[in-house]
């Protein structure tokens, strides 16, 4: 048992657990040096096929596995322990009380968060807000996959279908019409909703796992269908030239137009968190919460599953299309490669990552996972590694994500007994 | 008629490949009910090894059939074994986690694959050998069927009906069969459930890796993303089939091989994965139990 735990008594002496938790770390390495050798050791160069021996690669594996299994062991012991005692009590819970007993510390925060997001694009440079901008556009398509994925438990593998429906949807009306920014942002958003209903109407019938794949298959009939209907969607070269939004008619230079999309950006994401949390304590959000968490008894309860389910879809999707106009706008060109699988994997990993159903925890994982690749660069090659690792790790070690949803109690307060009769 | 007999041949081998692929991921379902996202990846995985042991014992002086027995016979060992593992980190500790909680992970494990090849070894194509050789039996006919072609048919049939024995006549494969149909009831009786889902990873990715090594050296080429597609697609095989059933698997890998060849042979190659795509969809809407699989209701 290579990744088994020590399970001997208490009684075996400290040094003789020392040298039997090296041991299992020994095997761990050496079966991880076996198990890399051919991939990390041997390279084959494919011009002039020389076989190339990188044997330094060998040596940081055997390290770092045997590091890393101490790491593993001691967090699987540790969530055996927390399972076994029912102590919720942690970081996040206290500050969450803090914040909501002391409002004065929560309202300055806010606000000199607020200025801070105001003068951001004046503080620093173009190129700046342009990362920023693309951030925030993620912190949407999370927020919306939010709903789908967190409050709802569908798991969507084909939501970048819906945001490339956005941006083709600005694209051709702009290109074939001359149709403004303003104009085509609410068609998106309902072509894209629109979309969702003919998709998840057929297929909202199966279960979880079924549903992520069809969704996946749909995913990619879409950018298939767009990369190959040259008179449609003009194939693989993509539309170029895509007008910037406009602002009354006003001539605006490129810098200002990228200022002048980042508070667009500002203000959709404030009425994302606002829609979104109304959405979930209203009578449809509790409902979607109901459903993900049993199905059965939902509908004993009453609750339509397929209604309830395909809101959630459509307004998911509705997210999705918003973002895909502005992306249209910003790049002022699109091409299927934007709309590939990758692209849902990293806006799942979003919600993922920051806590499914908690909006604090998808705009931090946005920020995060878009953030932080951008800044380091160089290890941004790394950056799909990282995130499928975390992803796996993340579901071992903590399903909930960085910010768990918190559940909600809901309380009955009658009026002196009049509702109750 | 010639040209349909062609097309039939080729969707017959694609559809070989596909069944192949398609019995790991029937097999894992039908134990744990995961869809082991990240079986495309041991596919790719040991498509990649097959390569680099048969360039490094090309080097040492090997070739013919004996260089392609043992390249496959290595890639089929690192494929079980990155099968193994990926189950022991990935999978195991979520056996009683929630149910979208494992698929997520699966397709962690799977990104982190693709990219670890990517990383380590190159993003281009690399040309793989012919390793399987030219039958001077087959030179009259060689313009329907290739020699490759007919090694894939026969490799599949041979594994396909070794595994079905396998899972009947053994003591491991009727521990299996106990463990899919009630795996607290199969523990009561002595059945070691952990060693049983590893035996069916190992399996499953044995399996995947003969497909790997077969296609890679028919087709000529491989490169870290074919695992993505290949295992979309022998995921819709096995649905198609029914998923959990193994001669649904075979059945439904030939469909889907067949469906393929002829709608790039008669409609428009451009569309051959909007087919295999739009093919899944259909089942699933009409049958989501598929072909030969048995329609469950949920206990409550």
């Amino acid at each position: 048992m290579i990744f088994g735990v020590n399970m001997q008594s208490k009684s075996t002496s400290v040094a003789g657990r020392i040298v039997s938790e090296c041991a299992q770390s020994l095997m761990v390495s050496l079966w991880f040096m076996f198990l890399t050798f051919p991939i990390m050791v041997i390279r084959i160069k494919p011009l002039d096929r020389t076989i190339e021996w990188r044997w330094d690669n060998l040596f940081y594996i055997a390290i770092g596995s045997f590091f890393l299994s101490f790491i593993w062991r001691y967090l699987m012991k540790k969530k055996r322990d927390q399972g076994s005692s029912e102590d919720k009590e942690d970081w996040q819970n206290r500050i969450g009380l803090k914040m909501r007993s002391e409002p004065k510390v929560y309202i300055t925060g806010m606000i000199v968060l607020g200025i801070a997001v105001t003068l951001f694009p004046h503080l620093f440079s173009s190129y700046q807000t342009q990362i920023m901008i693309s951030a925030l556009m993620y912190v949407m398509l999370g927020l919306g996959l939010n709903i789908v994925v967190g409050l709802a438990g569908l798991l969507d593998l084909g939501y970048v279908a819906f945001y490339a429906v956005g941006a083709y949807s600005y694209a051709l009306l702009n290109h074939h019409f001359g149709l403004s920014f303003w104009m085509a942002l609410p068609l998106g958003a309902a072509l894209a909703a629109l979309f969702g209903i003919v998709l998840g109407f057929p297929v909202l019938r199966l279960r979880g796992d079924y549903l992520a794949i069809v969704t996946l298959g749909f995913g990619e009939i879409i950018r298939l269908v767009l990369e190959n209907w040259n008179k449609f969607s003009f194939g693989p070269s993509g539309i170029a030239g895509i007008s910037r939004p406009s602002l009354f008619g006003i001539e605006l230079t490129l810098n200002q137009h990228t200022i002048y999309l980042y508070y667009i950006m500002i203000c959709l994401v404030l009425l994302t968190i606002l829609v979104v949390s109304r959405l979930r304590h209203s009578r449809i959000g509790r409902a979607w919460i109901a459903l993900r968490e049993d199905e059965v008894a939902c509908q004993s309860m009453g609750i339509d599953k397929t209604r309830t389910k395909l809101t959630a879809f459509a307004l998911g999707a509705t997210w999705a299309g918003l973002v895909g106009c502005i992306f249209a706008a910003k790049t002022t060109f699109i091409n299927p490669a934007s709309f590939t699988f990758m692209e849902s994997a990293i806006i799942l990993s979003i919600v993922v990552l920051g806590g499914m159903g908690s909006i604090i925890g998808v705009i931090i994982g946005a920020l995060v996972l878009i953030l932080l690749p951008e800044y380091l660069r160089a290890f941004s090659e790394y950056r799909m590694l990282v995130f499928g690792a975390s992803m796996v790790l993340i579901m071992v070690f903590r399903p909930q994500g960085i910010i768990s949803s918190l559940k909600q109690h809901y309380e009955f307060h009658g009026q002196s007994g009049e509702d109750l009769g | 008629m010639e040209y349909f007999l062609e097309l039939f041949l080729g969707g017959l081998t694609r559809g070989s490949i596909y069944a192949l692929i398609a019995l790991g991921y029937t097999m894992v379902y039908g134990i744990i009910e995961l869809i082991n996202f990240a079986h495309g990846e041991i596919y790719m995985i040991g498509a990649f090894t097959a390569l680099i042991a048969a360039s490094v014992l090309s080097l040492l002086g090997l070739s013919g059939p004996s260089l392609l027995i043992l390249a496959g016979v290595i890639a089929v060992i690192y494929s079980s074994a990155y099968g193994y593992t990926i189950e022991k980190i990935a999978y195991k500790p979520l056996r009683q986690a929630q149910r979208l909680s494992p698929l997520i992970s699966a397709i962690g494990m799977s990104i982190f694959l693709q990219n670890y090849v990517l990383l380590a070894q190159t993003s281009d194509f690399l040309s793989f050998p012919a390793l399987i050789p030219e039958f001077g039996f087959m030179e009259p006919i060689s313009h329907i069927m290739q020699s490759s072609e007919l090694v894939i048919i026969v490799t599949t049939a041979l594994c396909t009906i070794l595994l079905t024995l396998f899972i009947k006549f053994t003591r491991i494969g009727k521990a299996m069969r106990a463990t899919a149909q009630d795996k607290t009831m199969a523990m009561l009786l002595g059945v070691n459930v952990n060693r049983v889902v590893s035996m069916t990873f190992i399996i499953g990715s044995a399996l995947a890796a003969v497909g790997g090594v077969l296609i890679s050296s028919h087709i000529g080429q491989i490169n870290f993303y074919i695992g993505f597609i290949a295992g979309i697609k022998a995921f819709t095989a096995a649905v198609l089939g029914g998923i959990g059933s193994i001669p649904g698997a075979v059945l439904g890998g030939l469909i889907l091989g067949w469906t393929e060849s002829f709608a790039t042979g008669y409609v428009s190659s451009d569309y051959e994965d909007v087919f295999a795509f739009g093919l899944l969809v259909f089942i699933l809407i009409f049958r989501p139990s598929g072909i030969l699989g048995k329609a469950s209701s949920e206990k409550v």
